[in-house]
Parts: structure tokens; C-alpha cells; sequence
């Protein structure tokens, strides 16, 4: 324990301590908060609870991207596939209505939801390393238009190919998940009412990827993601892995892409290819963009914001603009409908965040130095850290460019 | 399957149509990489642009099919002209505003960029002529359209086909590059260009204005991407805010296979993806059972996966190591 052990122990450390309880505190009232806001949805009659359950999958979404192009610094513009594939897994597995089921290829014991999610993130992660072996020699921007590709054809292939995925109809009746019995008579249940239940499962799962991401983010290969995006040819005279570093990049973040697909399925209970064209990757890449590439509480605002414009501010800001259109007798603004707008939102958060922030609005410190090369600051905040350097739990030299 | 002669030169003929518009729109994309290594993103989408403002202009000209031979004619030049300056100041003023700051960003700023003005423009093509399909307005006659030179010029007995459309395509197109040529080749401008390319800084103390020779690269390309979009509406008889997207990844396919930054290997990889398109869209049902056209984009995005993965120099580049 540091508090037992004064050597070691410095002003600075102490007040990191300070910092680190406080932002456990602040951690825990946001989630309390979060958790209890159905009830005040209800109360107030705002009702929007169904929107905020897609917002949730999209934050899974961007976390998991966050891991590809935020840690890693892997352009990854076909995102969206990993999403298709986990979505389909699971109405693959689940569907009475899936080829696969009908013609008995699938065990009874995986047709349950939760089976299925757990194949689902499996399925992803191996397609994730299976787009991985190919671009591993692929500079950045070539990376982004390979992993495009891959993202159009797809779903693409979901359309076409109807006989085994429905075509542009989909699959549908997919399973949910089972009801959980309480003591007494209750039990908590997912059907199509319950979005209360939906929200807090969803919540629990976002809870739980985001701890298994910060830890990951923590631990040696997490660091090795850092070092590989900053310098890959430092990284590689280190003794980073390259190829290993890489592909666990592509995996991981592939899973939670097929994680929340698979969620995504069990929740609307149908899956067609329209869903996941590529402006889904484009929004995804959006919201990490915004809230700061690596920084993984900056994703989830980040991701928040574009996300609650998208579906809910949109439109709840359509009635006041087509009052003041009445009052000014304008008539674009009394006919105009902000839900067309949402590419030039996205467009225009991509280009301000590149020209004026371009590590987002919550920078992580080190990406931040990355991204701009040219100034002093890299040097005065190298000179600041190298007290750290010698201590053992901190990210050695070779990770920092 | 019996080989159908007849067939395979008919649609090879379809192929090399597609293919001078498809080289057109490569060319933007070549030029801008070979002088900034920007994947230019929007580039499909300056294309797109250019298609809806000649659908504008012809619109707004009221000339149609039915006005004179010479008047629809001169129509189509000045449509042709038009659009081309409107795509190519679009272009310049789109490296103005959101590139040009990033000339010293990781590669990766202005690619991000480029992805957040190719939404932005998408949007506003919705906002122009919406989010369906459009038609031109009529302005090529219906006999000009099936027209055959071959049996009506020529008096061939033939099956085949070569139509007045088509020759305008790639009577159209063929100009264009040759005056390209020049242009990159024999004038001083060009010339500053490709010592521009070759190496900035350099380029820069000889007392080259690079950001001008940058800025002419934007404007060229854009100019030719606003040619195919004048030429792809009234060829394909339609236009849409999303045609950009995927002609513009055939286009930057076509790109990469002649090798990225390869003038004539733009070209030619124009023409080898326009001939693999229509392959695709003609003898896919009979290769693969059920298959049919609608697995063309497929077919040219994995031809593009496959080259960006095992010969990212492409046909007619060069391998370049990265630099430490």
C-alpha cells in the first residue's frame, strides 16, 4: 500500500491519489444517475427511452472502435461489417426463420440469446483477424480504404446472397433474451414493453466492456497498441510484436463490434443489410473523433453528443425551428426538417474536429503531443515525464514518439 | 456456356464506355496523390456535383430535345465547359478550406477530412435535388440514343452495336486527356507540378510555388471529375446524391491498379475496370448460377482489396519503401 510505505510516496502521488478517488466518485454518480433516469423519464413523461437503447449500442460500437484507431492508431473505415456479422450471428442462431436452424445445423443449447452473444463476439473477433492477417503490411491510409472495401462488401454479400440471409428482407424473430426469475411471482423480462429492463441490461453491458476496456488498455498489450501507433519502427526495436499487437487490435475490437450487433439483433428482433451502410462506420468514426481519439471517456461523450443529436435532438428541435419559422414568416425555416441534416453534422464534425482540435474535444494526453509533431509542447511535456520514466508501472521510453 | 462472340465484343464495347469515364474520375484522384499522398475521399463525391449542376444548367438553359440539332450541340459543350470550371473551383476551394491546413498533419488528418467534406457534400446534393434518383432533363434525342453507326454509318449487317451516345463518350473523353497530357507534360505549370511531386521541399527552394502547383492540381482534377459528371448523366440517364461514393471507389480503384499517382496508369486502369464492370454486369449470371449485376460492386471491391493488398504499387507504379 502506498499510504504505508513513505518512500515512494510524493506530493505528486498523493495527489494522483486525490484525482484517482475523485474520478472513482464522479464514475459512480454518473452511473447512479444514468441508472435511475428511466424512472425520471417516466415521471416526466418524456418517454425516450427507446432512443436511448440505440445510443447505448452505438457507444458499445465506438468503444470498441476506439480500441482500432484510437489505441492502435488502425484507420478502420469498414467498422460497420463487424457489426452486420455479429447482428447476423445471432439471427443466424436464433431465428426460426435462419436456414441454419431450419435445416437443424444448430444445437438446441445455442439457440438461446445469451449463447448466441457469446458466439457472436466470437464469430466477429475471428473475422476481425481474418481482415487483420491480410492489411497487416498496409500503411495507414491504404489500411483505411482495404478495411472500406471489406465494410462494402459485406453487406453487400448480405443483400445478394439471399437464399442463406433473407436478402434485402432480412431475418426476423430473433431470439431475446430469457426472462430472469425473481423471488415471488416477478421476473424481469425482455419483451418489446419492457424498455426499462433493456436500458439497464444494456447499461450493465456497457459497464462491464467499458472496465474490460480500460483494464486492456492498462496492461501490456494496451501499451503496446500506444507504442505501434506512435512509431511502429520504435516499437518493433523494443520488442513489440507487431503482427501480434496488431491483430489483437483487430480482434478485440471486431468483438465488441459483433457484441453490440448482437445485442442490436436481440433488441429490435430483426436484421436487414439497410442498417448497416457505410455512413453507420462514417458516424461511429465520428463520435470517436469528437470526444478524442484513445480516450475513452471522451469517446463516450463524444459519442453522446453526435448520438443524441441524431436521434433526439433532431428531432425534438424541429418544433421550436418551425415556430420561429411562423414568427419570422421565413418559410425554409417552417418547412425545413434538421433530421436531413444529419451527413452534414457528421461531415462538419469531421472537418472542424481535423482543423481545429484534431485530438478531440477530451484529448488523451500523449495522442495529443502525436498530433502535433511540430510544436515545443512535446518536448516540455517529455521533460515533465521523465520523473515517470523511472518508475515501474509507467509506460516505458519506446511509447512515446 | 457456348462462347457468344457477338456478346463478348459487345460487351467489351460497353466496357471501354465505362472505362473513359471511369479513367476521368481516376485521373483526380491520381493527380492529388501523386503530389500530397491525400487519398482525396470527396473526390467521387466533386463528380457527384458536377453531374447535378449540369442537370441544373440544362434545366435552367430550357434547351431540349426537341430544340435544334445545333442548339443541343452547343448545349453539350457548354454544359461540358460549365461543369468542369464548377467541379474544378469546388475542388480548389474544398483543398482551401479543409486540406491545406493539414499539409503537415499525419497522413491520416486529411484523409479524415476528406470523409467528413464528402458527407458534407452528400448533403448538400440532398438538399439540391433530393435524396431519389433523378433524371435529366431531356436534352439527347431518343434516336440519338439508339442510333447505330455500325449498320447506319457503315451499313454493316451486325448484331453489334456502337451508338451515338458511346462515341459521344468517348468523344468526349479522348480530348481531354490528350489536353491533359499537354498540359501536365509540356507547360511550365506542369512541369511545376511534377517537380512539386517528385519532392516538395526542393521544388519549394528552386522557387516553385507549391501550394499554387497544388492548387492547380485540385483544380485539374476536379475539372475532369466534373467532365465525367456532365458525361455520366446523360450517358446513364440518371443521377443520385450517392452515385459519387461508388463511382468514386471504381475510380480509385481503377486508380490504384494502374498505380496511385501514374498518370497513364490511371487511364488504363480506367479502362480495365470499366471492361471488369461491364464483364461483370453481362456474364455473371452465366459463370456463377444466380449471380447476377447486382454483385458488381462486389466483384470491384474485392478486385481493389485484392490489389491494395498484394500489389499496392500497381500495375505501372513503382515500389516505393516507406520512409523511416
Amino acid at each position: 500500500m502506498a499510504t504505508t510505505f513513505p518512500i515512494g510516496e510524493t506530493m505528486r502521488e498523493r495527489r494522483e491519489q486525490r484525482e484517482g478517488q475523485r474520478r472513482f466518485l464522479v464514475a459512480v454518480l454518473v452511473v447512479v444517475v444514468v441508472a435511475l433516469s428511466p424512472f425520471v423519464d417516466s415521471a416526466l413523461g418524456i418517454n425516450r427511452l427507446g432512443s436511448w437503447i440505440p445510443i447505448f449500442v452505438f457507444l458499445l460500437l465506438a468503444m470498441g472502435l476506439n480500441i482500432v484507431v484510437g489505441y492502435a492508431g488502425l484507420l478502420d473505415l469498414g467498422y460497420v461489417a463487424f457489426f452486420v456479422i455479429g447482428a447476423y450471428s445471432c439471427a443466424f442462431l436464433t431465428s426460426p426463420s435462419s436456414i441454419f436452424v431450419r435445416n437443424g445445423l444448430v444445437p438446441e443449447f445455442l439457440q438461446g440469446f445469451w449463447p448466441a452473444m457469446a458466439v457472436s463476439w466470437a464469430v466477429a473477433a475471428v473475422f476481425g483477424v481474418l481482415l487483420g492477417i491480410p492489411v497487416l503490411r498496409l500503411r495507414g491510409d491504404y489500411l483505411a480504404i482495404v478495411t472500406l472495401g471489406f465494410g462494402e462488401i459485406v453487406p453487400d454479400f448480405f443483400v445478394n446472397a439471399a437464399g442463406l440471409t433473407g436478402g434485402p428482407n432480412g431475418i426476423g424473430q430473433i431470439a431475446r433474451p430469457p426472462s430472469i426469475p425473481l423471488p415471488g411471482d416477478r421476473a424481469i423480462t425482455f419483451a418489446t414493453g419492457d424498455q426499462r429492463n433493456w436500458f439497464w441490461l444494456i447499461l450493465v453491458v456497457g459497464i462491464f466492456s467499458l472496465f474490460l476496456i480500460s483494464r486492456l488498455h492498462g496492461s501490456r498489450i494496451g501499451r503496446a497498441w500506444e507504442a505501434i501507433r506512435e512509431d511502429e519502427i520504435a516499437a518493433t526495436s523494443m520488442g513489440v510484436d507487431l503482427v501480434k499487437t496488431k491483430l489483437w487490435a483487430f480482434a478485440l475490437g471486431a468483438s465488441f463490434s459483433g457484441f453490440a450487433g448482437s445485442i442490436y439483433a436481440g433488441y429490435i428482433t430483426v436484421v436487414y443489410p439497410d442498417q448497416f451502410q457505410f455512413s453507420v462506420s462514417v458516424i461511429i468514426l465520428a463520435m470517436v473523433i469528437l470526444g478524442g481519439l484513445g480516450n475513452i471517456y471522451g469517446v463516450i461523450v463524444g459519442g453522446v453528443i453526435i448520438q443524441s443529436f441524431d436521434r433526439i435532438l433532431a428531432e425534438e428541435l424541429n418544433r421550436p425551428l418551425h415556430w420561429l419559422g411562423d414568427r419570422l414568416n421565413l418559410p425554409v425555416l417552417q418547412e425545413h426538417d434538421l433530421q436531413s441534416d444529419r451527413f452534414l453534422i457528421f461531415g462538419l464534425a469531421l472537418v472542424l474536429m481535423m482543423l481545429l482540435r484534431p485530438a478531440g474535444l477530451f484529448p488523451n494526453r500523449r495522442r495529443d503531443a502525436e498530433l502535433e509533431p511540430e510544436s515545443d509542447d512535446i518536448a516540455t511535456a517529455e521533460d515533465q515525464q521523465l520523473y515517470d520514466v523511472r518508475r515501474e508501472n509507467k509506460p516505458a521510453l519506446g511509447e512515446r514518439a | 456456356m457456348d462462347f457468344d462472340a457477338n456478346l463478348f465484343t459487345q460487351v467489351l464495347i460497353i466496357g471501354i464506355t465505362y472505362g473513359a469515364m471511369i479513367a476521368l474520375i481516376a485521373l483526380g484522384y491520381t493527380l492529388v496523390y501523386g503530389i500530397i499522398e491525400l487519398i482525396n475521399f470527396a473526390h467521387g463525391e466533386v463528380f457527384m456535383m458536377g453531374a447535378f449542376f449540369t442537370m441544373q444548367i440544362v434545366a435552367w438553359a430550357g434547351i431540349t430535345s426537341d430544340s435544334s440539332g445545333a442548339a443541343i450541340l452547343a448545349m453539350l459543350l457548354v454544359a461540358l465547359v460549365l461543369a468542369m470550371a464548377f467541379s474544378g473551383i469546388l475542388n480548389l476551394v474544398i483543398d482551401r478550406v479543409a486540406y491545406r491546413r493539414l499539409r503537415n498533419a499525419p497522413r491520416l488528418a486529411p484523409l479524415i477530412a476528406a470523409i467528413g467534406v464528402s458527407f458534407i457534400l452528400q448533403n448538400l446534393a440532398i438538399y439540391w435535388l433530393g435524396s431519389n434518383p433523378v433524371t435529366p432533363p431531356s436534352l439527347i434525342p431518343l434516336e440519338f440514343r439508339s442510333f447505330n453507326i455500325l449498320t447506319q454509318w457503315f451499313g454493316l449487317e451486325t448484331p453489334l452495336r456502337i451508338r451515338l451516345l458511346d462515341l459521344f463518350v468517348v468523344g468526349a473523353t479522348l480530348p481531354i486527356l490528350l489536353g491533359l497530357s499537354w498540359f501536365v507534360f509540356r507547360t511550365r505549370t506542369g512541369a511545376a507540378m511534377r517537380a512539386t511531386a517528385q519532392d516538395r521541399e526542393a521544388a519549394a527552394l528552386m522557387g516553385i510555388d507549391v501550394n499554387r502547383a497544388i492548387g492547380v492540381a485540385f483544380l485539374l482534377g476536379g475539372a475532369l471529375a466534373g467532365a465525367a459528371g456532365m458525361i455520366a448523366v446523360y450517358y446513364l440517364n440518371s443521377g443520385r446524391f450517392q452515385m459519387g461514393f461508388q463511382y468514386g471507389l471504381y475510380a480509385f480503384t481503377a486508380a490504384v491498379l494502374g498505380g496511385i499517382g501514374n498518370l497513364t496508369g490511371a487511364v488504363l486502369g480506367g479502362f480495365v475496370i470499366g471492361i471488369v464492370w461491364a464483364m461483370s454486369d453481362g456474364f455473371m449470371k452465366e459463370l456463377v448460377g444466380g449471380w447476377g449485376a447486382q454483385w458488381t460492386p462486389s466483384v470491384i471491391f474485392g478486385l481493389l482489396v485484392l490489389v491494395m493488398i498484394f500489389r499496392p504499387s500497381g500495375l505501372l507504379g513503382e515500389q516505393t519503401p516507406d520512409k523511416v
